[in-house]
């Protein structure tokens, strides 16, 4: 005699409250603060606040302690929470060279008005472990410089300048909002930019190597990279003019790519841009080479088939929140998708057994 | 503005408007077939049915065109303070409100073969909403249904587009019928 | 969740989602893009199916959601407890007390009525992505209604196996316009897409709403010498003995033995609480678990 096992609710129950014991972890050691995930674990902190679209360090650390750490996790927690927030309106373009740099290097040239700040980098570390941290070791007090707030300009001006780049022509006032209407294509560099800002880090990197190693390949060289903050302006019109509401961390970088020109057009530099909130510089570089892979089709290019340079391609499969989820579902319950096919396969088996068969009795 | 602009709206908006869709729902899902649809008080000559309709599906990304009777100030503000809808030329329309003997149908969005989703939805008020006079057939209807319609040969031509077309909400006081492109009439 | 507005989703986004749904209602089979908001639960999970689902909730609903043709399942338990939570609408496991039905993967048995809507989670809403990868082209196919490519594949499967080897989410033509996707459902349910009730369908991260009015004219694609055909497990239930309804298939014992029972736990139980019983059920008693 079978009797149906039932108890859906109190599963799913009993895995919340292993999941919230699980989270805490052994209670002999202190819990961690928001304070502590914020300060210390800044820039995964960073990522949540890039990916989850939302510039909000407080709630990105909380959504970093409630999903144990799992990034992807974290940043569909701050998805979830943004998209309930209601809409005031837009900021006003940020200005970033007026950007207080913690970090600024160019590729391109030696020196250059500004100069190189190397900043808070890796860069130089030998990646060796530091077995001092594991035993608490205070961390050694640096001379910091507090930003440099002396205005920066951007190294691409030079170029513009000179009429070795192309120009950017100014976008429509207001560009359209990824969040709030749906994907169309063919899309816009606006909403292309707007996906590849909030796009899975580890994709966009993949993307932007596959170009390095000949995916449509675009030669880039960094002009500049910078990281730092920057005010958010905002008009209002009650008041009839634009005032400062906060400033965001930010990280931009261009990129000078390969020349075009033509036998009326004489040769000029390309661009690939990326901007992320935070300090994610990979994100930034990488989302720059996409960018500028993206754009093939408006600098006249032949669209060679990468993988880059496909939009929708690119776009549709950038954003983990959507694949996680899609990936994951399939762990949910399919039997009743399977037994179809267990059915089907059954059938197609046995009349191809029985029509060999009859071959074998005809032969 | 006028006072009366900032009267008349869904009083508990999640649950009326939840309840007033449900009627347009059944409306456009069963041509036809004549709903009860309340909520909004707005100012004359807007029936309670069309201003309900207004407030249950237009906002500021929709843009609404009123047509000969239907386009007084006190109408547009009315709109404008409940939906915050803009008001727009005819062609630019999502939603088009008026008479029928006010409405040109022929300047309206009728949708792209890519996207027949992007065609107006017109509301017209009618003086009478009655189960007679003409025979609908298509999707949602059982067998046929009858309904008094205000013009024959302009909803036969709109149904000839198929996908592309004009989806009609017809409305008189409390109540509401509606006729998608799909439904064939005689 | 008395921080969050009746049924979780803001009244802009819910208009958004109701103008979709009316367009798809007018259109029956077209997929209508709508601005899917990302939903406290995973993509791929039933996000445009509760989306659908919250935009038509009104508090005097009574909600009911399956997967796999089950109440009891994890994630219908999930999503029922979610609109519980957000709606406090009352829910039920009964298929006729229910105004609003929730599904993944399976249509009920009990032949629905023209006060009720079933409201479908849909994965992949385009019958032609499988085919052709790129929205651009399938666009533009059912603009064209240029449906040849998937009339190829067809004529493939049964070069290939003797029969058209699409067991699930089997396309059909609506009002003899649309090539439409019934969602994952077994094609032992296409022949009830054609119903007395509203069907909705939602796809939340494919951003698409389409819909069949009740008595839309719906049909499986099929050849004239290879016709369309609803096809089961040859079994009957091994716990009320129905012999017409959809079969799970249980493996039962470590030599591999096999049961069949209802898919539908609600038909099932209401059979038994009728009296029948199958070869492996025991007599029906109220509260049994």
């Amino acid at each position: 005699m079978y009797v149906a096992v039932k108890g859906g609710e109190k599963a799913i129950d009993a895995a919340h409250s292993w999941l919230a014991e699980e989270r805490r972890g052994p209670l002999d050691v202190a819990e961690l603060s928001i304070e502590q995930i914020k300060g210390q674990l800044k820039l995964a902190v960073n990522r949540v606040i890039a990916e989850g679209s939302l510039y909000d360090p407080d709630l990105a650390a909380l959504a970093i302690k409630q999903a144990r750490g799992d990034m992807i996790e974290a940043i569909f927690l701050i998805r979830a929470y943004r998209t309930t927030l209601p809409r005031f309106g837009g900021s006003e373009p940020l200005n970033t060279e007026d950007m207080a740099c913690d970090r600024r290097v160019s590729a391109t040239f030696k020196d250059a008005p500004g100069g190189q700040v190397l900043g808070p980098t890796f860069d130089y570390t030998h990646r060796l472990l530091d077995f001092k941290l594991a035993a608490e070791g205070e961390a050694t007090h640096t001379p910091q410089s507090e930003g440099d707030a002396n205005t920066k300009p951007h190294i691409m001006s030079f170029l513009d300048r000179e009429g070795l780049i192309q120009p950017e022509p100014g976008g429509a006032e207001c560009p359209p909002d990824l969040t709030r209407e749906p994907l169309e294509l063919p899309t816009n560099r606006p909403l292309r930019l707007q996906s590849l800002t909030r796009a899975d880090e580890g994709f966009i990197l993949g993307m932007a190597y596959s170009t390095q190693r000949g995916y449509a390949r675009n030669h880039a060289f960094v002009a500049e990279l910078r990281i730092g903050s920057c005010p958010v302006e905002m008009d209002i019109p009650e008041l009839g003019f634009s005032i400062e509401i906060g400033e965001v961390e930010l990280t931009e970088c261009e990129t000078v790519n390969q020349f075009q020109g033509s036998k009326t057009e004489p040769p000029q530099f390309t661009r690939g841009y990326g901007l992320v909130f935070g300090m994610s510089e990979r994100k930034a570089i990488s989302m720059a080479l996409v960018d500028r892979a993206l754009r093939w089709e408006e600098l006249g290019e032949d669209n060679v088939g990468a993988p880059a340079q496909n939009e929708e391609f690119v776009l549709y499969h950038a954003d983990n929140i959507q694949a996680t989820g899609f990936l994951e579902h399939i762990k949910l319950p399919h039997y009743v998708d399977f037994q179809s096919e267990l059915e089907l396969i059954r059938k197609l088996r046995r009349e191809a057994t029985s029509c060999h068969r009859q071959q074998e009795a005809a032969e | 503005m006028e006072a009366s602009s900032l009267a008349g709206g869904f009083a508990d908006p999640s649950q009326e408007s939840a309840r007033a869709f449900r009627g347009i729902m059944r409306a456009m899902s069963c041509p036809g077939s004549i709903c009860d649809i309340t909520g909004a008080t707005p100012p004359a000559p807007l029936s309670v049915a069309a201003g309900s309709v207004l407030v249950t599906l237009c906002d500021h990304d929709t843009g609404v065109h009123l047509a000969g009777r239907t386009d007084t100030q006190v109408v547009r503000d009315w709109i404008t303070f409940q939906t915050g809808a803009p008001l727009v030329e005819a062609e630019m329309a999502q939603f088009v409100l008026g008479c029928w003997e006010d409405l040109n149908l022929t300047v309206l969005a009728t949708g792209s073969p890519e996207y027949p989703d992007r065609s107006a939805t017109v509301i017209v008020e009618m003086p009478a909403l009655e189960a007679t006079g003409h025979t609908l057939v298509g999707p949602g209807i059982k067998d046929t249904a009858q309904l008094n319609l205000p013009d024959l040969a302009a909803l036969q031509n709109n149904a000839a587009l198929f996908p592309l077309g004009l989806d009609f909400m017809f409305t008189c006081s409390g109540q509401i019928a509606a006729l998608p492109r799909t439904t064939k009439v005689s | 969740m008395s921080d969050y507005n009746f049924a979780y989703l803001d009244e802009q986004t819910k208009r958004m989602i109701r103008r979709a749904i009316l367009k798809g209602l007018a259109i029956p089979g077209y997929q209508v893009p709508f601005a899917s908001r990302e939903m406290p639960m995973p993509y791929g999970w039933g996000t445009g199916g509760v989306q659908v689902s919250a935009a038509i909730m009104t508090p005097q609903d009574v909600f009911k959601v399956i997967d796999q043709g089950a109440d009891d399942t994890t994630n219908a338990v999930s999503i029922r407890r979610f609109f519980e939570r957000t709606a406090g609408v009352s829910t039920t496991e009964t298929t006729t007390e229910a105004t609003v039905i929730q599904t993944r993967h399976r249509i009920p048995e009990q032949a629905l009525t023209e006060d009720q809507i079933l409201v479908y989670q849909v994965p992949i809403p385009e019958p032609l992505r499988f085919l052709e990868p790129s929205e651009v082209e399938t666009r533009k196919m059912h603009a064209l209604e240029d449906y040849g490519l998937m009339h190829v594949k067809l004529y493939e499967d049964i070069s290939a196996h003797g029969a058209i080897a699409t067991a699930y989410a089997y396309p059909v033509k609506v009002e003899d316009r649309y090539v439409m996707d019934p969602s994952p459902i077994p094609k032992f349910d296409n022949p009830k897409l054609s119903m007395p009730a509203i069907q909705l369908f939602g796809a939340g991260r494919e951003q698409r709403i389409y819909a069949l009015p009740p008595y839309t004219q719906v049909v499986s694609l099929d050849f004239e010498d290879y016709p369309f055909e609803a096809t089961k497990a040859n079994h009957s239930c091994g716990l009320c003995g129905s012999t017409d309804s959809y079969l799970d298939e249980l493996i039962v014992d470590d030599a591999g033995g096999r049961m069949f029972m209802c898919s539908d736990t609600d038909f099932c139980s209401a059979r038994r609480a009728k009296g029948h019983t199958g070869t492996s059920g025991a007599p029906f008693q109220e509260e049994a678990v």
